[in-house]
């Protein structure tokens, strides 16, 4: 027999506390996430104030097209995520399943664009190494640029792969019935870390489409 | 509605319509000239996008004091980590 009740552990005298261990918990590795790509952004602005003219030419590179769309993409993707978890409290289980599919087919378009992104920019001799085009390497500063382009949108679009494995174990979750509007916090946890991915990509799109559009 | 904690439909819409409303603005304000603000503008909308992110879908807004506190310590760490490494290089 399903239920959709919570096992309340030992350390714990209420499920409201042991609700609000859960969130704590979550924010406290959300802050740790903050400072694993703060780093890289550390990193990036160093280098931009080093090399304004290598960040400016390289940006114009990039594909502000795409990346506007990929923005949208994961700004809904979120809208749709905060809906899965209202549904839920509403007890509305099936329509809590298909906004949370619906989330991550955001994540897998989003997904799909940035790999055709980076396969148009390899045939253009963006990606840094031996291959990298020579008129942009004269400027000093581009070469990095992209490098922290493909590193940074590289962690990102892994954290999104992870966020896609976590929407996919809730949906079947949900499907079993382990959810309802009195317990769910699960889905909730799963939602701040696929909002926080949008977050951290909410800073890169401006930083790395648009540094010099004037 | 049944629980009354849950908030309504038109909020997260509305949500969303000023979060593109933000993107348009993101871009249309990065093809504007304003000297040398263009990186502080797009900083500044992109903290706002984050704002209403974390306060409503993220429902901090509704969090326990020490919850909200935990949420931002990671921002405040990154603030304390690059404004000197830019500080640095600004004045050099």
């Amino acid at each position: 027999m399903n239920t959709a009740t919570e096992r309340l552990h030992e350390q714990f005298d209420t499920s409201r506390q042991q609700l609000k261990a859960s969130k704590l918990g979550m924010w406290t590795f959300l802050a740790t996430e903050v400072l694993l790509f703060g780093a890289l952004f550390c990193v990036y602005s160093f280098y931009r104030f080093q090399y304004p003219q290598g960040y400016a030419l390289g940006s114009k590179h990039t594909d502000v097209v795409l990346g506007t769309i990929e923005t949208i993409i994961l700004l809904t993707s979120s809208l749709t995520m905060a809906l899965a978890i209202r549904a839920i409290r509403l007890a509305q289980r099936r329509t809590s399943i298909a906004l949370l599919l619906t989330t991550a087919a955001f994540g897998v378009s989003f997904l799909a664009i940035h790999a055709t992104e980076y396969v148009h920019e390899w045939h253009e001799h963006l990606f840094p190494g031996h291959t990298f085009d020579a008129t942009l390497r004269a400027v000093s500063g581009t070469e990095m640029f992209f490098t922290l382009y493909y590193v940074m949108t590289g962690l990102h679009a892994l954290h999104v792969t992870i966020g896609l494995t976590v929407l996919l174990v809730l949906v079947e979750l949900t499907r079993r019935n382990r959810f309802s509007p009195t317990y769910f916090t699960p889905v909730e946890l799963g939602g701040l870390y696929w909002h926080l991915v949008d977050i951290v990509w909410i800073f890169l799109f401006p930083l790395f489409y648009l540094v010099s559009r004037t | 509605m049944s629980n009354p904690s849950v908030r309504t439909l038109r909020l997260y819409l509305i949500v969303w319509l000023a979060l593109m409303a933000l993107v348009a603005l993101t871009v249309a304000s990065a093809y504007v000239k304003l000297s040398g603000f263009n990186l502080v503008t797009s900083m500044l909308i992109s903290a706002a996008k984050t704002a209403l992110v974390m306060t409503l879908y993220m429902e901090l807004r509704r969090e326990h004091g020490t919850t909200v506190v935990f949420a931002l310590t990671g921002f405040f760490w990154l603030i304390l980590m690059i404004a000197p490494t830019v500080a640095d290089i600004a004045t050099r």
